[in-house]
C-alpha cells in the first residue's frame, strides 16, 4: 500500500515526454497522409510541451509555464495555416498522400 | 493516488499515439489524438498547473482537433495506402529516433537533483497565491509586450488561412 503512497519522480514525467516525441518522429517518418503528418508534428510539440511544465514545477518557477502558454498560441496558429495549405494543396493536386506530392523532389 | 493516476493517464497517452501510428484512416488518428491531448490535460493538473489544464482542453482537444477532424471530413480524406515510407526514412530513420531516444532516456534517467511530484502540490508554497495568480502577474506585468504580439500573431495567421483556402483567390488577383 505504500507503493501507492509515494510520488512520481519527474523523471518519469520526462521519459514519456521523450516517447511521445519519438513516437511523434516515428509518425511523421511512415504516415503517407499528408494530414496524418501533420497530426504527428502536433504530437511533438505536446510532448516538448509536457517537459517545459515538468520543469517547471521542478525549478518552482511558472515561466515554464508561460512558455507552454505561447507554445499553443503558436501550435494554434500553425494549425490554422498548415490545414489551410492542405486544402490548397488538396485543390491543386487532388490527392493527399504525401508519396504523389512531389513537386520539388530532385 | 497520484501514482495510480499518473499510471493511468501516461498509460492512455502512449497507446493514444500509439494508436495513432496504426490505425490507417486520418479520422480514426485524429480521434486518438484527442485522447493524447484531453490525458496529458490530466498530466498538467497533476504537475500543479490548472490554467494550462484546462488551456490544453480547450485549444488542443477542442478548437485544434475539431479543426483537424473538420479538415479530414471536407476533404473526404481516405484510408491511406500503407507503404512504409521511403527506404532512406527506414534506413536512417528509424535508428536514428532509437538512438535519440536512448540518448535522451538515459541522459534523464542520470539526471541528478530532478525531484518528485506529490498529489495536490503547486508552483509555489505561498499562502493564498494560486497558479492563475502567478501567472497573470508575469504575463500582463513582465510580458506584455510578448501577449500582445501573439495576438497579432493570431490576426495574421487567421488572414493568412483565409487567403490560402479561399477558392481560386490567387488565380484572380493574378487576372487584375
Amino acid at each position: 500500500m505504500s507503493f501507492l503512497q509515494q510520488d512520481v519522480p519527474l523523471s518519469w514525467y520526462l521519459l514519456l515526454s521523450a516517447a511521445l516525441f519519438s513516437l511523434g518522429v516515428v509518425g511523421f517518418l511512415i504516415k503517407r497522409n499528408l494530414i496524418t503528418v501533420f497530426m504527428s508534428i502536433e504530437l511533438m510539440l505536446t510532448a516538448v510541451n509536457l517537459s517545459f511544465v515538468t520543469f517547471a514545477h521542478q525549478w518552482h518557477m511558472v515561466k515554464g509555464q508561460i512558455f507552454v502558454f505561447f507554445v499553443m498560441v503558436v501550435a494554434a496558429a500553425e494549425a490554422a495555416v498548415g490545414l489551410a495549405i492542405i486544402i490548397a494543396v488538396f485543390r491543386a493536386r487532388a490527392t493527399l498522400s504525401v508519396d504523389r506530392i512531389d513537386l520539388m523532389k530532385l | 493516488m497520484h501514482l495510480i493516476l499518473f499510471f493511468l493517464f501516461a498509460g492512455l497517452c502512449l497507446a493514444g499515439a500509439i494508436n495513432l501510428l496504426l490505425q490507417s484512416h486520418p479520422i480514426n488518428s485524429a480521434l486518438s489524438l484527442i485522447v493524447v491531448m484531453s490525458s496529458l490535460a490530466v498530466l498538467y493538473l497533476l504537475l500543479g498547473a490548472e490554467f494550462l489544464a484546462a488551456a490544453q482542453l480547450i485549444v488542443y482537444a477542442g478548437a485544434i482537433m475539431v479543426l483537424f477532424t473538420f479538415v479530414v471530413m471536407l476533404l473526404n480524406a481516405g484510408r491511406e495506402d500503407r507503404t512504409l515510407g521511403s527506404r532512406s526514412a527506414r534506413a536512417i530513420g528509424f535508428p536514428a529516433v532509437a538512438i535519440i531516444l536512448a540518448v535522451l532516456a538515459t541522459i534523464i534517467l542520470r539526471a541528478q537533483g530532478l525531484g518528485a511530484a506529490a498529489l495536490g502540490e503547486g508552483l509555489s508554497n505561498a499562502p493564498g497565491s494560486t497558479n492563475i495568480e502567478q501567472l497573470s502577474r508575469v504575463l500582463f506585468h513582465e510580458l506584455l509586450l510578448p501577449f500582445e504580439v501573439t495576438s497579432v500573431l493570431i490576426l495574421i495567421a487567421i488572414l493568412g488561412a483565409v487567403a490560402l483556402a479561399r477558392h481560386g483567390g490567387g488565380e484572380r488577383t493574378a487576372e487584375k
